[in-house]
């Protein structure tokens, strides 16, 4: 702040204020409509405050879930986002890590193409090229499989990219005096490259797990056995399936609990959090 | 650049084999089978293939629903950005000014950044709903019946409210990061020169500003084209009467639900250049700002 304006400080405060407010509403609304029993959610507006259900509702999706709705327990289909997410976020770490160091530390005849290879994939999103690629997973036979719902997504450029420029920036000094003491490539790799990038690896774990735990469209296409549904494809399988009668308050408990891993992370590992989200976009 | 290196001839390859196993597999076949087959067309039954050279492009280009998607596409991405942005940047002068508090405001801002896009369209669907939502409740005291499963303009309105809500904390981060970089020592100089709040932001703040800008720019714009599959899946599907089609959803429509593969690759090929164009410019950028 650079000179004391009483009227700017105040107007700064209420803008902050109105901004986190309209940025917790639908949270709240949903949160409130997950407490109430279904009642209370048939006609008329809302509730505004907490109702008496919200252990019952939320004991209930867990552990047994609907069976209208046509998705298993959401105990399970969390703990299914949880392989997926886990999968993928140390996945694609440990691949990068390795493609990076050989890309860094090692000449070899088309290197650059290797590099190139790599660097297509950040082209080509996954909802673009999705008939295609559902076939070819569906010809290997990885349908309704947790190989299936990780691998095809652990190709990153990004993470490649990310540790390219970290092994750069260790000192030449560290590889001569590894060398001189006879270490080889991959013990160097271990006991030298890993522990230099240990913060690295945590800000982009953050990161990746929160992408991994909120794939949609890839699990949603190759789970057809509900005990592969991932809870963020799942939710949406239970939204389609309330016509009948809206049970929105089990809805809403869902759509709590499948943003509530991610939120907590980001909320506890907020410095890891932005280390991660500015690094990974350079 | 290293200087001192491994010197392996099979090593590097085995530790890159996963990463381009996966590559080739899932990204590189794909994306040539979506190429080649562009330019094919399969009859009724399926039975016989012939290759139908640009006809699947041209038909496409001839296409009111094409054209009609491409609007839809560009009207939301458009929006997405500009209040995402707008919304971010006022927000983050706002924390800019704070000592204290800047930290529990950030903290309070930054989490939907984790909220699954469907999940983020689940919420607003249910706040928008017609019958029990709050937001209609609202709108009909002053006079507007809103319903977004009949009217195209509501069904817009909500996908952008919900794509929105979700980029503004990644927007947020961004400007934080790029006022901070900011020296304070321009804006006291300005401040002392006698240039009022306003006058520093459009003098000074603003142009220093511009490089996070374009950035964000950039991929706001891939955001909206791109992430907001979920959005728009679990909320609108597309409709009503195609109003909120975006290409990526009209590339899923018609490949899987649809089953017309040449018309769908042909899109997807469309979308793999727009796509590769937004990197390119990207990484432009970048380049720039290395030798700033």
């Amino acid at each position: 702040m650079i000179e004391n304006r009483p009227f700017l400080n105040i107007l700064a405060h209420l803008t902050l204020i109105l901004g986190v407010a309209a940025v917790a509403l639908p949270v709240w609304v949903a949160f409130v409509a997950s407490t109430h029993p279904v009642s209370s959610l048939i006609s008329g507006t809302v509730p505004l405050l907490p109702g008496p259900d919200l252990v019952k509702n939320y004991s209930r999706m867990l552990s047994s879930g609907v069976s209208t709705m046509g998705t298993p327990p959401v105990g399970l289909m969390m703990m299914n986002s949880l392989i997926m997410a886990l999968a993928i976020a140390i996945g694609k770490i440990a691949i990068s890590m390795t493609s990076a160091f050989a890309i860094v530390y090692f000449r070899f005849r088309f290197r650059m193409l290797a590099f190139w290879c790599i660097f297509i994939t950040m082209m080509l999103p996954v909802e673009v090229r999705i008939v295609p690629t559902f076939k070819v997973v569906a010809d290997l036979g990885m349908l309704n499989s947790y190989a299936g719902l990780s691998i095809p997504l652990i190709a990153s450029a990004t993470a490649t990219f990310l540790f390219r420029q970290v092994f750069l920036t260790i000192p030449d000094e560290l590889t001569e005096a590894a060398r001189i003491d006879g270490a080889g490539p991959m013990k160097f790799f271990r006991d030298i490259l890993l522990p230099l990038s240990r913060t690295n690896m945590a800000a982009l774990f953050v990161i990746l797990f929160i992408y991994g735990w909120n794939q949609y469209l890839w699990p949603l296409l190759i789970t057809t056995d509900s005990s592969y549904y991932t809870i963020v494809a799942g939710i949406k399988r239970m939204a389609d399936s309330v016509d009948g009668v809206p049970q929105w308050n089990l809805v809403m408990a869902t759509a709590i609990l499948a943003m509530l891993p991610p939120v907590l992370v980001v909320i506890f590992m907020q410095r890891l959090f932005v280390k991660g989200l500015v690094e990974t976009e350079k | 650049m290293k200087r001192t290196l491994f010197n392996n001839r099979l090593l590097p390859w085995l530790l890159l084999a996963p990463q381009l196993a996966i590559t080739f597999i899932f990204f590189l076949w794909p994306a040539t089978q979506a190429i080649i087959q562009s330019f094919l067309r399969q009859d009724a039954f399926g039975l016989s293939t012939n290759f139908v050279g640009l006809a699947n492009y041209r038909a496409l280009m001839n296409s009111a629903q094409y054209m009609n998607s491409l609007q839809v596409t560009a009207v939301f991405a458009i929006s997405v950005t500009v209040f995402s942005l707008l919304i971010a940047l006022v927000m983050a002068l706002a924390v800019d000014r704070m000592i204290r508090s800047a930290r529990t405001y950030t903290t309070l801002l930054v989490w939907p950044y984790a909220v699954a896009p469907a999940v983020a369209g689940i919420l607003w669907w249910f706040i928008f709903n017609p019958t029990i939502g709050i937001l209609p409740y609202l709108l009909d005291m002053v006079g507007y019946n809103w319903n977004h499963l009949s009217s195209k303009r509501d069904a817009m309105t909500l996908v952008v409210v919900a794509s929105v809500w979700k980029q503004i904390s990644y927007n947020f981060l961004f400007f934080v990061a790029g006022l901070q970089a900011i020296p304070a020592s321009l804006r006291e100089a300005a401040a002392i020169d006698g240039a009022g709040p306003v006058r520093r932001f459009f003098d000074i703040t603003f142009p220093l500003l511009s490089p996070t800008t374009f950035f964000l720019l950039v991929v706001n714009i891939v955001y909206a084209m791109f992430d907001t599959f979920a959005v728009i899946d679990a909320t609108t599907q597309g409709g009503p009467a195609q109003a909120t089609n975006i290409l990526v959803y009209k590339v899923y429509f018609d490949g899987f639900i649809g089953q017309s593969m040449g018309s769908s690759s042909a899109q997807s090929v469309v979308l793999m250049a727009i796509v590769i164009t937004l990197t390119v410019i990207q990484f432009r950028w970048i380049e720039k700002k290395v030798q700033y």
